[in-house]
């Protein structure tokens, strides 16, 4: 199970890759590997507002539907179509072509309010 | 489930062979049960293409004995018990006065005067509760669940393990039962669809028989595969698809029914129903294109976008890769082909009424 150094965590599983104020956002390799079998990923609407904690998109297995929330407040600025099309992508590549949404961030500040990996790995084990 | 258990869940006999296995255990029908071990899909997957495993030790097991046994049963049941040959099993109603379903259970005739009756895990007690009320001299009922372990071994590839494990002993037909030549009975059914067995051995050997079918190459699954399994073939979960508020002719169950028998409990709800039409049916339901997995409680629409119901079961179907749920619908929008909407988070996605099952198992030589 892998949780990359240059990423940040939340404590429910997302992921956040910061790209000046834009923060890319997806599920955890070991949320991927809980819910198994992805099969359905539903995107949130562009131009969302949404706060850290909000629910904003849902991954669906076979077994149930789980909520992903914003790691961080922002507007939502872009989706993953592919993950759309092809949801075992979220298993296969979760911190690459498995990303989710992109938000603009409010205020980037609060990305340090995250987990670094060496935290998100001790939160996991 | 709407099932309420109290109590701390229970073990069943194999419990530390699926955590050694790393499945994961989910508390269901008052049991610590796998619900997945790898993957829903791959453990599917290997039951439609080989063979998987299941522990169903949670199941329920009574013997009823007597010289008066299968008329007695014949009261209380709604397929007709008295018809059936030694070493015959067949699928079964147990139906509160009202003609509601308490539970769905399979009977098999282990002797001329001696019925072994498979329950659903979560309706022991009550099941067990309802038959001893009825209970008359020169019937002996007994609860016999915690003395033996189950497993169902199921897939195209699940007699040739049989034949491995056991050279010389010969599976019974389709829904026979036999006793092994060390004490486990062995039925010839399942809950999938395919060919296979299930295997009910005593529970202090359940471990290295349950061994000896993965050494031969039986994968292990779990609830999540099992419900998937069994709703791809349109085959009832009690609690989800039966209710004591619902009769099996409204659960399309008619064919288990025997209404020229003589009496039994339920009977007149389901004749009258029978002679009317069910005002309601379990209606099989199917996408008509991708969409957020169906599940038990989403919002059945019509076409026009009316509430007409709501899906007692629902999955992503892992052999079709489409959704597909049954629902109790009125008797107008139960026709094949007829046009729904299955509503998910406060969205539609279109549906259509089917004719189930869904999949269909491939002919095998």
């Amino acid at each position: 199970m892998s949780s990359p150094a240059d990423l940040r965590y939340a404590t429910s599983h997302e992921w956040v890759r910061l790209d000046g104020d834009i923060a890319t956002v997806g599920i955890s390799d070991h949320a991927q590997e809980e819910l198994t079998d992805v099969v359905f990923v539903e995107l949130p609407t562009l131009g969302r507002a949404v706060d850290a904690g909000d629910p904003t998109a849902v991954v669906e297995s076979v077994k149930a539907a789980s909520d992903i929330y914003a790691p961080i407040g922002g507007e939502i600025v872009e989706v993953n179509p592919q993950v759309e099309a092809d949801p075992s992508l979220v298993n296969t590549d979760p911190y690459g072509k498995g990303w989710i949404f992109k938000l603009k961030v409010k205020d980037t500040a609060h990305v340090s309010k995250l987990l670094d990996a060496a935290a998100y790995a001790a939160h996991i084990s | 489930m709407v099932r309420r258990v109290t109590s701390e869940p229970k073990n069943t006999p194999l419990l530390a062979a699926h955590v050694a296995l790393g499945a994961k255990i989910i508390p269901f029908a008052g049991w610590n049960m796998p619900v997945q071990y790898t993957s829903i899909i791959d453990e599917h997957t290997a039951v439609r293409t080989h063979c998987g495993i299941f522990d169903i030790s949670h199941m329920g097991q009574f013997i009823v004995r007597g010289d008066r046994a299968a008329a007695w049963l014949d009261e209380l049941l709604t397929n007709n018990v008295g018809k059936l040959e030694i070493g015959q099993g067949h699928y079964t109603l147990m139906l509160n006065e009202r003609g509601g379903v308490i539970d769905d259970l399979i009977a098999y005739r282990a002797g001329e005067t001696e019925f072994f009756l498979v329950v659903n895990a979560s309706m022991i007690d009550e099941d067990f509760a309802w038959l001893a009320r009825w209970l008359e001299n020169g019937i002996s009922l007994e609860n016999e669940s915690d003395q033996w372990a189950g497993m169902a071994v199921q897939g195209p590839h699940a007699a040739a393990i049989f034949a491995t494990i056991f050279p010389g002993q010969t599976l019974p037909p389709r829904y026979g039962i036999s006793k092994m030549v060390d004490g486990s009975v062995v039925c010839r059914t399942g809950y999938t669809g395919e060919d296979g067995f299930e295997f009910f051995s005593p529970a202090a050997e359940g471990i290295s028989h349950w061994e000896k079918f993965l050494a031969a190459g039986a994968k292990p699954c779990g609830l999540g595969a099992r419900d998937s399994l069994r709703l791809e073939m349109g085959y009832p979960l009690n609690g989800n698809d039966l209710s004591p508020e619902r009769s099996p002719i409204e659960a399309g169950l008619g064919f288990f029914c025997d209404l020229e028998k003589a009496a039994f409990v339920g009977r007149d709800t389901l004749a009258k129903q029978k002679a009317d039409g069910p005002a309601v049916r379990l209606t099989g339901i199917r996408y008509l294109e991708k969409g957020a997995p169906p599940r038990a409680h989403y919002p059945v629409l019509s076409a026009e976008g009316k509430v007409i119901g709501e899906l007692a079961s629902g999955v992503l179907s892992p052999s079709l890769m489409i959704g597909i749920g049954m629902a109790y619908l009125p008797a107008e929008f139960s026709k094949i082909g007829t046009l729904l909407n299955i509503e998910v988070r406060g969205k539609t996605f279109p549906a259509e009424v089917v004719k189930k099952p869904f999949y269909k198992v491939p002919t095998r030589p």
